[in-house]
This record gives structure tokens, C-alpha cells and sequence, in this order.
């Protein structure tokens, strides 16, 4: 479990790391966290014949609001996360997802962006960069282009960043202050894989649901919102009996992967529970005027 | 009054701990001597396939690499192109030993084909992957049912099929049994058991002979007398000639108690190169290459009394053996004599076959079969429980060998031939105290509370006798040397159990009882006839030597000082590494005087003992195996909508006989619950039909982690065993016997509102679920 040569470099500015990958071409790849590509080097899965290394890139390293969206650089780590990195229902949302990626030491080095290049299915930052749109920042030595989050993600591990680009930034819409957000997770052990999630986000109109947004991961073979659980939800009063339905329409509705352990049709039954649960944690989530 | 220091049956702290928890531990791979080289190996991509050419051009070519060896090269090497290694027994009727490399087929993933040495396991690992092997992929067998099929492949071209042995167990009259019985139970059952899965893999250093013109060879090994005699045989060597140790072990479990291909590989490659090699076993390879235990199919019956007294017990069992004989018969022999121990059955039968698939061989993990038979038996008990309308304890407490019938001699025979006799203890007080302790009786009231709150709690039991303390015999010699230090030197290896703790417990009880005046060397096989660490024998076995070897020594310091000090033995005491005069301030010697002493000085007569020095080398030989047995109870919460079992509550009741270190024993304790928490609820190797394996890693092969351990109780009981002079019993192995049947019987009991019927292990979430969907319960 020794990786393959490779030729490691370390640039220092956005516009070294995109000199590099634009020299490099095909096999190049990044290393932000490592925590997926390491690991798979190892296992000789992954053959990068060169790494950009993006650690030591000061200006990846930051997290800020700015136009009502929450900008994450490249190397954020997952713990940043940990307390609210705003004080607003996304912070809130954010933090209380965090808890479920991985393990403490892989959260201190794995990166917020890094999660979205791998694209893995199971990833909860896939899943709320599709769930709540985000808009994803890719550099190259051409030029800059921003590029949504559904567009992005173009199945299990693939995306449609090209390997001249360097993923710079995501950038978040913040809730209003009035939504309401939950997260739902079923894994087999505390930290593994999810074998389904749903994050659910509406907006609180005098009881009302408005702006409802479900998305599914863990389910399909991409993190993804799911239209039909929304067709059920949007316009109405939050119960628990539309929240039921709601689940059936997803689970009806969803093309779930297989793998060696687990069967589609249980991903497809666990759909249901997944954004039921979902729906019930973001009608229970605190408004933005009760303080967490 | 007694001024000596007790120590045995005492909680003192591991001896081992110090060097381990500072980093000062020797483990395989912490032993670099200059000039060693890397070894890795290509091994097969498939699960059968015949090759006939290895292209090394491009690996040589390659940085740092040094050489490549295939079986051809290293065959004018080895006196035999094999490792036998299995156990005898007249039933095997297919002789499928491994190849130290594959010769011109490869019968399972992972199967070493050749050998490279580089200047580090990153080149070789390069240079092991740019071999070109002309594998021409054959019909594979991943289904040890299938493999019985008269039109199934079969696992190796020379053999037409697949049945490694067919054997039986049967006793009383099972026909009869039936033909009268009140009530009929039948069942199948699917029992899987993954990998062992040490901290530290496998490993093997060997340094070719330098000054003193011997070969040394370290393993992270179970059993380093069996690796040197296999060394000795497959290399042609003279047991002088060479020399094998254990350095630190993160671990066995079992799977290390076999001798491998690669160990002899390795070790025949540095005696052709001439120079020291290390082959470290990677997690990888772990999967792949090292034995596992695998899948047991059982389909039973059970013949019951109208009041729940069993009458009789029948069926047959199909065990998946893997490629090759790693070990033998053992875990399907060990499964079938194990069914019925606890319990008082007076019929039985049982036929079996052992069936090979392409995939890794199986051999024992912690257990070996025992943990198979238990949860059979004690699903079935459960299945008649309902059946007949009785509560699953009551059925069980009806059934239990009673104390009164100990010694209990069982109409079934170990392998060797020598009786079973259940040789002490009360099973249904074991019981009794597990159900008290786990709040039996007032069970159905919370499960009552929680089901209107829409939670579904379930509670189970299970049984479990542990046979344990394989004989015949380990060696332990026990000196005083002439520093005054105690020195402890046995052939029983240490894998992390705290037998270096326990065997100076059992010797500084005898000599004043300071166990920092004590070095314990364990894994010797220079001085030492013995067989290493498996079957929860070594506190058995070793331990017997050890206190006998103490014991001699101690009457020989005592006859020693009784000549110097003028007095008679029977007033002296051992107090801080001295003998005294009881009573008399003053009067003493120490241990260093008195052993230099005992070794006798030119033309004087010894003082007061026959033979010179303080020393004894014992092998106490115990050919009964001595029976642990308990009880364990879990408490469960099963939601049906997703199918996760969660454990909220843990009991293990259990009798070892003495214990010699109760801390110790909950050590073992809770790792075979951890173990056995696995078994029932996570690990699984799944292999696919081209017998790939399909979890490799420890992503995908899931192990217990802390979050996954729940509140445990242990509550112990101490029958003695009157089989040694210690009344000691073994315990590595029972904490993972009864812990999957008494989940699934808790799951099966907290979805009793569906009527779900539990008859597999390991529990998915996703085989929970379907068998609540199945159940009509789709909500």
C-alpha cells in the first residue's frame, strides 16, 4: 500500500498551482485534504503522475459573507465548521452537519472544496452544494468561470472541472433568516459512508412552505434535489403525514446505486426515511430569532 | 501467618504495558538491521487462472530493484514445493496444500505468485506490479453450496470435485427421538465470520547467517515452533542451524497460528541473496491473503418434549474451507462437537462436509467454529421456545447440564481421541445471574413503556460452553539466576493477551511474590518444545509448567538456604527476593547469595540439593480440555424502518475456573464481545460470483468501533478446574461465542410485532429491514 511515483509541487499563489496543472494536462490532480486521494493512491486506484499541493496557498485559506453568500476557499477545513461560521440558519445547518462527516482527525485536514472536486455520492457537501445551490469558483490560466453546483457534479466521483482548473472557491447562499433546515444521515456506523441522507431547507411563510428544497445523497449516483418530494411540500403546512408523502414521492421517484453491501431497493426504502427525517428535523430546526 | 506477597487471582497491572504505551515496543517492523531489503509480493488478480510465463524484464529494470523470484527460482531452494501444514485426519480426501509460490495455477485473489526484493517496499511494491503474467482466467467456484453441485467447476484443475471431506458425528437413537417427539423444530442457518483483523498484521525478517552461522528468522507469529520446523523441513536445515522468535505482537486471533507461504518464502530468498530481508503484511494483503473463517450452511431439527426437554437434535453442515488446507479439520469439527455441550441431549447427528471454494483459505479466528455452534443451537433453542409457548430462559434452564452431573462426560470425542468431560461448574446458576443482572424478569414492562413510544426494544440470551486449554503441554522454565533476578523462558507465544503478566503472577506467587524481580521471555524456541498461543490455552498449559517449575524452584531456594542458614526449610519464608527465618530479624539471604550458592563451588559438596543452579524446566501434560462456560444477554433497540440494531445494554455471566488475573480476564472478555458484536452485526467479506473480494478495506469491511460498544457487565463466577493443580480454565475465546446469538435473539424478540425469524449473521440494517417487509411490517 505504497503509492506510485509522482512528482509533488508546491506553489504558492493560485496562479502557480494553475501554471502547473496547465503544464501537466491530463494526470495531474490536486491535493487539497488528501483524505480521499491519499488513501487511494495507496491502494494504487489513483495513478496522479503529478500533485499540486495547495496547502501552502495562503489566499485558499479563507472563509467569509459577502454578498449574502458564504465564500469557502480551497483549503477550509471540514472543522472550521464546528462552530457557525455565520450566525444565521446556513451556520447553524452547517455546524450541525459537520458531526457527521468522517472522524475528528480526518475533519482537521479535509477540505469543504476538496469534498466537492471528489464528488464522492456520499458526500454531505456535495449534498448541501446541490440542495442549496451553490455557485463553485474554478481558475485556470485562461480565466475564471463559476459554474452551479448541479452543474458541476457530473456523477459518482466525476465532475466537469477540466484538469487545467483549480476549484478556488465555494460559494454558499445563505438561508433567510426565516428558513427552516434539517439534516437526516443513516449509516452503519458513527462516521462511515452514508448509505442515505436528505437535507431539507423551506423557508417559514406564516406556517406556509415556501422555497422548499430536498435534496438526496448517498441514494443516487450524484447528491442531488429531489423535484418530486418538493412538488409535495411546496405551498403547504408542514405535518407529519405530508412529510410521509413527501418521502414516498422521492423514494418513488430516485435511481438508487448498488453496491456489494447494499441493494438498491434498500436504498430506495431508506429514501423515505431519509427525507421524512429530514422534513421533521427542519420543522423542529430553530428560527433565526431563537439563538441555538 | 503469611508474610508472603499474594499475587495470583490478583488485578496487578500488565507487566507488558510500560514498553508498549511509550513506544518502546519491538514490534516486527521496528526490527531494521543494516543492510535489509524490502520484500513484496505479486499475487494473483484472480480467483483461478493457470499462467505459464512471468515476464520480469520490466520489473528489473526498474530503481532499486534487486531481484525477482518466482517459484522456479526458488525451487532448487525448497525440499518440498508445499507447505503441509494441516492437521491429520483420515476424512480428507483431496491433499490441497499451498504452494510456497503458485506453480502454474492460482486458485483463489491473492495467492503469492513470485517474490521481489528492492531497497524499499515502495519499489518493490512498483516493481511487483510490473511483472507481466500470462494468466489465463479458468471457472471459478464462490459458493461453497454451489461447489457441491455434480456440474460445478471445480477449485483446482487436477481435482473433479470439490468435497475436501465428508464426516459425522452421531450418538443415542435420533430416529426415535423424532418418531416420538411432541414438538418438531426446523431451521436453516447462513453463520458468517470475516477476517481476524490484528492491529499489526503478519510479518517475517530473515538475516542469513553471519558470525555465529546461524539463520535468524523473527514472525509476527502465533506459533514460532511450528514456523521453525517448517523451516527446518522446507529448507533442509539443522534445528541448530537456525533460530525463530516472536518480537512484540499487535495481535493474532488466530489467523497467525498458521504457518504461511510467504514466511518460507522470504526466508528462503535471504539465504539465496545473502542478505537480510522483511516482508510486512500490509492491510491489503491482510484481506486477501491471510486465512479468514467464512460461511457455515447449516439445516437443522430439533425433536422436543411436550414440556421442553429436547429429545434430539439432527442435520448437516456445510463449511466453505477456501482454496487450500491451512489447518485442517478443526473449525468444522470444533462446530459440531460444540452444538450440544451445554445442554443434556441424548441423541445427535450430524453430517458434514467441508467444501472448497476459490477463495482464501479458512482457519481458525478467535473461537474456531465454536461461536458457529452456539448461535445454531441457540436459535434453534429460541425457535422451540416459541413454538412450544415457553420463555426463552425457562427452556434453556430445563436443558442446562446440571452441577450436580459434574464431572459430565459428553458421548463425543476431541480429535486427538480423548473424551470431552465437562469438568466443573454450574450452568444454570451462570445463567441465573446473567438474567438477574440484565433485569430479565422486569424486561417485558420496558419493553411494554418503550413500544407506546413507538420504539421497538428487544431482549435475548445464549448459552455457551468454551472448550479450552489444548493440550498436551507447553514448556516453561523458571531460573534463579545469579543476579538474584527470576528469569521465566517459555515457548508459549504472547499476542498481546498479558501471558507474560500471567505466567509471572503464577511464579511470583511462589517466590515472595515480586513480580518487577521478574523477566518473562515468551516465544523461545531454542530451549523450548512446545506448540505457541491458540484454543485459550496458554494460562492452561503454560500456566500448569510455570507453577509446577516455580514450585521445584522453590523448594530448592529454600533447601539451599535451610543448609546455609542451618535451619529447616519448613521455618523459612521468602520476603523481598530473600529467604528468612521466620520470626527472626535478620536472618536472611538473598536470592543472588543463595543461587550462587546452588551452583556449588570445586570439590564442595552442594548445599542442600541434589542437582545444581535454581532452576526448572517443566512440561506439565494435560490431555483433557477443561470447559469454560456462561451466560450472555443483550438488550437491544431495532428500528424497522431502517433495519439498525442498536445495543443498549451487554451481559456476559461466565465461570474460567480460578482466575489468575481478574482484569485480565475482562480484558479477553470484552474483546470477544467486540468481537462477537462484529460477527453479529458487521463484518462480512463479501466476494462476488468471480470470487472477487469486494471489501478490502476498513471502509468497507466494517469493524466495531468505541461508538459501537455498549454498556458491558461482567459478572464472574469460579468453578475450579480439577484438571490442574491451579484449577485455572481458559477465557480468550468466550467473550465471542454466545454474543451473536444473543443479538439476533434480541432482534428477533424486539420484532416480534412483525414475526421476524432471525437465522443469519452478520445483521445488515438492509437484511433487518427486508425481513420486516417480508414480515408484512413496510411502514
Amino acid at each position: 500500500m505504497k503509492p506510485a511515483p509522482f512528482v509533488l509541487h508546491s506553489p504558492k499563489t493560485v496562479s502557480e498551482a494553475v501554471a502547473h496543472l496547465a503544464d501537466i494536462g491530463e494526470d495531474g490532480l490536486v491535493l487539497a485534504g488528501g483524505q480521499s486521494l491519499v488513501p487511494m493512491m495507496a491502494l494504487r486506484v489513483a495513478y496522479p503522475s503529478d500533485l499540486v499541493d495547495i496547502n501552502g496557498i495562503e489566499e485558499l485559506q479563507n472563509i467569509s459573507v459577502e454578498n449574502e453568500e458564504l465564500a469557502i476557499g480551497a483549503t477550509v477545513r471540514h472543522a472550521r465548521f464546528y462552530d457557525p461560521v455565520e450566525p444565521g440558519p446556513l451556520g447553524r445547518l452547517l455546524t450541525s452537519i459537520v458531526h457527521h462527516i468522517a472522524h475528528h482527525p480526518i475533519r482537521e485536514r479535509g477540505t469543504f472544496c476538496g469534498s466537492l472536486a471528489h464528488a464522492d455520492p456520499a458526500s454531505e457537501w456535495c449534498l448541501v452544494a446541490a440542495t442549496l445551490g451553490a455557485k463553485l469558483v474554478l481558475v485556470s490560466q485562461t480565466g475564471e468561470r463559476i459554474v452551479e453546483a448541479g452543474e458541476f457534479i457530473d456523477g459518482a466521483m466525476s465532475t466537469t472541472r477540466e484538469p487545467t482548473e483549480l476549484l478556488a472557491q465555494a460559494r454558499l447562499p445563505l438561508l433567510a433568516p426565516s428558513a427552516r433546515a434539517g439534516f437526516y444521515e443513516f449509516n452503519r456506523r458513527a462516521g462511515d459512508f452514508a448509505l442515505g441522507m436528505a437535507l431539507a431547507a423551506y423557508d417559514d411563510d406564516d406556517g406556509l412552505m415556501r422555497n422548499v428544497r430536498v435534496g438526496l445523497g448517498g441514494i443516487e449516483d450524484r447528491a442531488a434535489r429531489n423535484s418530486a418530494a418538493e412538488a409535495v411540500l411546496e405551498g403547504q403546512r408542514p405535518t407529519q403525514s405530508l412529510f410521509a408523502d413527501a418521502g414516498r414521492a422521492a423514494a418513488e421517484s430516485v435511481d438508487p446505486m448498488e453496491d456489494a453491501t447494499t441493494s438498491a431497493e434498500y436504498r430506495r426504502d431508506l429514501t423515505a426515511v431519509c427525507v421524512e427525517r429530514a422534513l421533521a428535523a427542519a420543522a423542529a430546526s430553530s428560527s433565526a430569532q431563537t439563538s441555538r | 501467618m503469611r508474610n508472603e506477597k499474594a499475587t495470583f487471582g490478583q488485578s496487578v497491572r500488565r507487566v507488558e504495558d510500560r514498553a508498549l504505551l511509550t513506544g518502546k515496543g519491538r514490534y516486527l517492523d521496528d526490527l531494521q538491521p543494516p543492510g535489509c531489503l524490502s520484500v513484496a509480493f505479486a499475487r494473483s488478480p484472480y480467483a483461478h487462472a493457470s499462467f505459464t510465463t512471468i515476464d520480469k524484464d520490466a520489473a528489473l529494470a526498474m530503481p532499486g530493484v534487486i531481484a525477482v523470484m518466482s517459484h522456479a527460482d526458488l525451487a532448487p531452494h525448497l525440499r518440498n514445493d508445499r507447505l503441509v501444514v494441516g492437521l491429520p485426519s483420515a476424512a480428507i480426501t483431496l491433499k490441497v496444500d499451498r504452494p510456497v509460490l503458485a506453480i502454474d495455477e492460482v486458485v483463489h485473489v491473492g495467492e503469492p505468485v513470485a517474490l521481489v526484493i528492492a531497497e524499499n517496499r515502495a519499489a518493490a511494491e512498483d516493481a511487483a506490479e510490473a511483472l507481466d503474467i500470462d494468466y489465463e482466467p479458468l471457472d471459478v467456484v464462490s459458493d461453497c453450496r454451489a461447489a457441491l453441485e455434480p456440474d460445478s467447476p471445480t477449485v483446482h484443475q487436477s481435482h473433479d470435485h470439490n468435497c475436501l471431506a465428508s464426516f459425522g458425528f452421531s450418538f443415542g437413537d435420533v430416529d426415535q427421538a423424532f418418531a416420538d417427539a411432541a414438538h418438531i423444530v426446523r431451521r436453516s442457518f447462513d453463520v458468517h465470520r470475516g477476517a481476524a483483523m490484528s492491529l499489526e498484521g503478519r510479518g517475517v525478517l530473515a538475516v542469513p547467517p553471519d558470525l555465529d552461522g546461524v539463520l535468524s528468522v523473527w514472525s509476527s507469529t502465533q506459533t514460532p515452533q511450528a514456523l521453525k520446523t517448517q523451516l527446518c523441513q522446507m529448507l533442509g536445515l539443522d534445528p541448530l542451524g537456525i533460530k525463530v522468535r516472536t518480537p512484540d505482537l499487535g495481535g493474532g486471533f488466530g489467523p497467525k497460528l498458521v504457518t504461511y507461504p510467504e514466511e518460507i518464502a522470504t526466508t528462503a530468498a535471504a539465504l539465496k541473496i545473502g542478505r537480510p530481508l522483511k516482508w510486512v503484511e500490509d492491510r491489503r494483503e491482510h484481506f486477501v491473503a491471510t486465512a479468514q473463517e467464512r460461511d457455515q450452511l447449516w439445516d437443522m431439527e430439533m425433536a422436543l418434549e411436550a414440556d421442553g426437554r429436547i429429545r434430539g437434535l439432527r442435520g448437516a453442515l456445510i463449511h466453505d474451507h477456501g482454496a487450500y488446507t491451512a489447518r485442517g479439520l478443526n473449525i468444522p469439527y470444533g462446530s459440531a462437537v460444540t452444538v450440544p455441550l451445554p445442554y443434556n441431549i441424548n441423541a445427535y447427528k450430524l453430517d458434514v462436509q467441508v467444501v472448497l471454494t476459490n477463495k482464501v483459505p479458512v482457519a481458525p479466528l478467535r473461537g474456531a467454529g465454536q461461536p458457529q455452534a452456539a448461535f445454531v443451537m441457540e436459535r434453534m433453542l429460541d425457535a422451540a421456545a416459541e413454538t412450544i409457548g415457553m420463555d426463552r430462559s425457562e427452556i434453556r434452564a430445563l436443558n442446562l447440564v446440571r452441577a450436580d452431573q459434574m464431572p459430565c462426560v459428553k458421548p463425543l470425542k476431541l480429535r486427538g481421541g480423548t473424551n470431552i468431560t465437562l469438568d466443573s461448574g454450574d450452568y444454570p446458576a451462570t445463567q441465573a445471574l446473567a438474567l438477574d443482572k440484565a433485569g430479565w424478569q422486569e424486561f417485558p414492562a420496558r419493553q411494554k413503556a418503550a413500544l407506546a413510544e413507538g420504539r421497538y426494544l428487544g431482549i435475548g440470551l445464549a448459552n455457551y460452553v468454551e472448550g479450552t486449554g489444548r493440550g498436551p503441554y507447553e514448556t516453561v522454565s523458571v531460573e534463579v539466576q545469579r543476579t538474584g533476578r527470576i528469569l521465566v523462558t517459555t515457548g508459549a507465544a504472547a499476542m498481546g493477551q498479558g501471558t507474560e503478566t500471567m505466567l509471572a503472577q503464577i511464579v511470583a506467587e511462589q517466590l515472595g511474590g515480586d513480580m518487577a524481580n521478574i523477566t518473562v521471555r515468551t516465544g523461545d524456541t531454542t530451549g523450548s518444545l512446545g506448540f505457541g498461543g491458540f484454543n485459550s490455552r496458554q494460562t492452561v498449559v503454560a500456566g500448569a509448567s510455570a507453577h509446577q517449575a516455580a514450585c521445584t524452584v522453590r523448594e530448592k531456594l529454600l533447601a539451599v538456604a535451610a543448609d546455609l542458614l542451618e535451619a529447616d526449610a519448613a521455618d523459612l519464608e521468602i520476603v523481598d527476593n530473600t529467604v528468612a527465618l521466620k520470626g527472626v530479624r535478620g536472618r536472611h539471604l538473598p536470592f543472588a547469595d543463595l543461587a550462587g550458592a546452588a551452583l556449588g563451588l570445586p570439590g564442595f559438596k552442594l548445599p542442600g540439593i541434589k542437582q545444581p543452579g535454581l532452576l526448572s524446566s517443566d512440561q506439565v501434560v494435560i490431555d483433557d480440555m477443561t470447559y469454560s462456560n456462561g451466560t450472555a444477554v443483550a438488550e437491544v433497540e431495532v428500528d424497522p424502518r431502517t433495519g439498525q440494531v442498536c445495543l443498549l445494554n451487554f451481559v456476559l455471566a461466565h465461570d474460567c475456573g480460578r482466575m489468575v488475573n481478574p482484569k485480565l480476564v475482562d480484558g479477553q472478555i470484552l474483546g470477544g464481545i467486540a468481537h462477537g458484536i462484529g460477527n453479529a452485526l458487521y463484518e462480512q467479506m463479501v466476494f462476488d460470483e468471480d470470487g472477487q473480494p469486494l471489501t478490502t478495506t476498513l471502509a468497507d469491511y466494517l469493524l466495531v468501533s468505541a461508538a459501537e460498544m455498549p454498556q458491558i457487565h461482567i459478572v464472574h463466577t469460579e468453578s475450579p478446574s480439577p484438571l490442574n493443580a491451579l484449577g485455572v480454565k481458559g477465557v480468550g475465546e468466550s467473550g465471542v461465542i454466545p454474543t451473536a446469538p444473543a443479538i439476533a435473539s434480541a432482534v428477533e424478540n424486539a420484532l416480534a410485532p412483525f414475526g421476524v425469524s432471525i437465522t443469519s449473521a452478520p445483521l445488515s440494517p438492509q437484511t433487518v429491514r427486508r425481513a420486516v417487509r417480508q414480515a408484512g411490517g413496510a411502514a
